[in-house]
């Protein structure tokens, strides 16, 4: 296996899901954070371990953040794809730019 | 820590516990010699779950992934937790007291009752996930029959140890099927797994005098009795997982119930050992 | 609980995250805003939370993804030093503690990178970056823990000082970064409590207890304090203007110098009510300024150490790309796993199809 930093970058990464967590009967689920995963059962699982450390009684959604679509704050022309707005800034999107000399 | 403790030399002599004999032997009382007995099976259960939790640590900051960190972590938390109600419980039992860490820290390798499997090596991540697929099963088939324990103790951490055994059998079976069914390379190191750990798993379904008195007393139950079960919600997993189970092994593990280990738990204990013996009597 | 294991006479706070600081911020973070502030300079302006969508400067996108990854880094690092005595840890209650404690730390890191990730980067990219040397994380983790004593002296000085940056992060401008590390705020208060715990019971057991309670205290002490950064001014003073320009985009809420006087002030009591020596002869009592005043800080080990001259830069690094690469043959398994099972449930999907 390489060190490579160029080698990693094309290895497939896991893809980002979105969790939400429902505390206990009579709250609604509430978005938590977000995790990587192969598929919906593994990141159901590590949602389990992450978010709620096994708690019993707690209810977890999953759901890939490609197959989240939100509202656009504003209406201006803007870096944003008006077609299919995703909950971030997809990656892709930007040049990521040259490495700045950090301190 | 309990203040009044010595070392228990009686404990590395063999028990005169023989089948079918009257449990009244001359010099030793019914009660002491039957608390003796069930101490020495809790022990097996406790020393199973604590040196696999010790293998389990040994991933954490190694693992494929950070979420597995996590998940293996939390395992090994479950397994330790399980440890300390057995042990607990155990020096009840045997009359001597003795706590949770007296039993972790200051009993020698002979005294050590865990099968061989736990003791082993971490190799790569696929023969963990192997390994967890037959200990957590066999954990979970094991601990749904001693709900029913006549032991109210032992039935209490067995209820509780159902739901995270089951947790475990999950978390390795995805894990396997992903392996087996995954690419051309995951695949042969799972095989291979399968390969490594079957002279190993023998020794979990293998009856002693100390399971076979646990069972006829209604406290504890017949490794042997195990197996079927096991193997076949293993056959199920391997099968989704496109893996042979492995040919017979040509050697089996043995003698981790009477104390004989391999080579692997005298570096085992050391390091589990160490800093608790290098202070005696300290409080942590 | 464990928390309450020992007595408090002064009841004072044992970290920044049991002060009013923190309350404050959880507070601030809760009020809505209903306001519609329509650009970035408004919304930082009215000290309003900057969100995932919300358009902003290059520059902020940019100073808080490394900033954030540079966090995540570290919580990931850490798990490191610590890690390494699960398998040692002397009693089965310690080994609990201190696995529960790794694994928490972990989840600190997934909560970060989750963070960075809202501002369009990968967490891959991130890990590259870390492996290739190309990104920081807390120097504090490049000092070896060499005894079961250190783990107190980690929880009890890194943690406390780790707190007393991320309350004051709490307020951070960038929503995603200051809801992280509220959540973090309150799981590391427990930590802090818990390495408290290990050198107060060390320091109440035999002679080599105490000597080894000592011994980690004077090894982390002033490493804790490197922890807070460069002085704001003067010769040892950060150079170029990230400073300004973190505190104009409400990044940055306060100065090194003031959180790090902070922390001595926090911190010299509960080192005398352990009954530890800080390694530090200048430390006094100020009565006039109302604060300890501390020794001058080894700059030249401090920048040493930054620039990946430590003790265990090398090795952390190394550890950590090692786990890496032994383990890219089971994520690449996990992905061709996912792959065929969306394919099979395509081509079942399509047969019913067909058949209807």
């Amino acid at each position: 296996m390489s060190t490579d930093p160029a080698a990693g970058m094309s290895e497939r990464g896991w893809p980002l899901w979105e969790v939400f967590v429902r505390a206990k009967r009579g709250l609604s689920h509430v978005h938590a954070g977000s995790l990587h995963a192969p598929d919906a059962q593994l990141a159901l699982q590590n949602a389990r371990d992450l978010y709620t450390r096994r708690q019993e009684g707690v209810s977890l959604w999953v759901v890939r953040a490609s197959d989240i679509t939100a509202s656009s704050p504003d209406e201006r022309d803007s870096f944003f794809d008006p077609a299919a707005d995703k909950v971030y800034r997809h990656p892709t999107f930007y040049e990521v730019p040259e490495d700045v000399e950090y301190l | 820590m309990s203040s009044t403790y010595e070392h228990p030399r009686t404990f590395s002599a063999p028990l005169r516990y023989v089948p079918g004999a009257p449990m009244n032997t001359p010099g030793r009382s019914r009660q002491g010699l039957e608390g003796e007995l069930a101490a020495a099976y809790l022990l097996g259960l406790a020393d199973d779950a604590l040196v696999y939790a010790q293998r389990l640590g040994e991933w954490v900051s190694r693992s494929p992934q950070v979420e597995e960190d996590m998940a293996l972590g939390n395992v090994a938390l479950d397994l330790i937790g399980q440890a300390r109600r057995l042990y607990t419980r155990a020096g009840e039992l045997d009359g001597t007291g003795r706590c949770e860490d007296d039993y972790a820290m200051l009993r020698d390798e002979r005294e050590f009752r865990n099968v061989h499997l736990v003791e082993q090596p971490r190799g790569d991540f696929g023969r963990e996930m192997v390994r967890m697929l037959w200990f957590a099963t066999y954990q979970h088939e094991l601990y749904t029959r001693l709900a029913a324990s006549t032991d109210q103790t032992l039935a209490g951490i067995a209820a509780k140890a159902v739901k995270e055994a089951a947790y475990h059998v999950t978390h390795a079976a995805t894990w396997v099927v992903r392996l087996g069914d995954g690419t051309t390379e995951s695949h042969e190191r799972a095989q291979l797994a399968l390969w490594w750990v079957a002279p190993y798993v023998g020794e979990l379904f293998t009856d002693d005098e100390i399971s076979i008195a646990a069972a006829d007393s209604g406290l504890g139950t017949l490794p042997s009795a195990l197996l079927a079960p096991v193997r076949a919600r293993i056959g199920a997993v391997l099968g989704e997982a496109t893996l042979e189970p492995p040919a017979a092994p040509t050697w089996s593990s043995a003698g981790g119930r009477r104390g004989v280990h391999s080579e692997a738990m005298g570096y085992l204990l050391a390091e589990l050992q160490h800093v608790a013996r290098s202070h005696p009597g300290a409080t942590w | 609980m464990y928390g309450n294991d020992f007595g408090d006479p002064d009841r004072a706070p044992l970290n920044a995250a049991e002060t009013s600081m923190y309350a404050d911020a959880v507070a601030a973070s809760a009020q809505a805003n209903s306001e519609l502030l329509d650009s970035f300079e408004a919304i930082i302006a009215a000290d309003q939370k900057v969100e995932p969508r919300d358009v902003m400067p290059e520059g902020y996108r940019q100073t808080l993804i490394r900033q954030i990854a540079q966090h995540a880094n570290s919580e990931i690092i850490g798990m490191q030093p610590e890690g390494n005595w699960i398998t040692r840890a002397p009693s089965l209650r310690r080994k609990a503690i201190l696995l529960a404690k790794v694994q928490d730390e972990a989840g600190h890191g997934l909560y970060l990178y989750s963070a960075a990730e809202t501002l369009g980067v990968d967490r891959s990219e991130l890990m590259d970056k870390l492996h290739a040397g190309k990104q920081k994380y807390s120097t504090i983790f490049n000092y070896p823990a060499l005894t079961w004593a250190d783990n107190g002296a980690i929880g009890w000085l890194v943690d406390g000082a780790a707190i007393m940056n991320q309350v004051a992060l709490c307020r951070c401008s960038y929503g995603p970064y200051s809801r992280a590390m509220i959540r973090i705020c309150k799981e590391e208060s427990f930590h802090q409590r818990q390495g408290f715990e290990i050198l107060w019971t060390l320091m109440r057991g035999t002679p080599a207890q105490q000597a080894m309670a000592q011994d980690a205290v004077n090894r982390f002490w002033w490493p804790a304090l490197m922890m807070f950064g460069p002085r704001d001014t003067g010769e040892h003073a950060i150079e170029g203007g990230h400073t300004a320009q973190s505190m104009a985009w409400g990044i940055k809420r306060f100065a090194n110098d003031e959180l790090r006087q902070r922390f001595v002030d926090m911190t010299v009591p509960q080192a005398q009510r352990i009954g530890v020596t800080l390694p530090d002869p200048d430390l006094r009592w100020n009565e006039q300024s109302g604060h300890w005043e501390f020794g001058e800080i080894d700059w030249d080990e401090f920048w040493a150490v930054l620039r990946g001259n430590g003790p265990c830069n090398a090795q952390r690094i190394a550890h950590k790309i090692r786990a890496h690469d032994e383990g890219a043959w089971v994520r690449e398994a996990a992905m061709a796993y996912a792959d065929k099972a969306a394919r099979r449930a395509a081509s079942a999907r399509e047969k019913e199809g067909n058949a209807a």
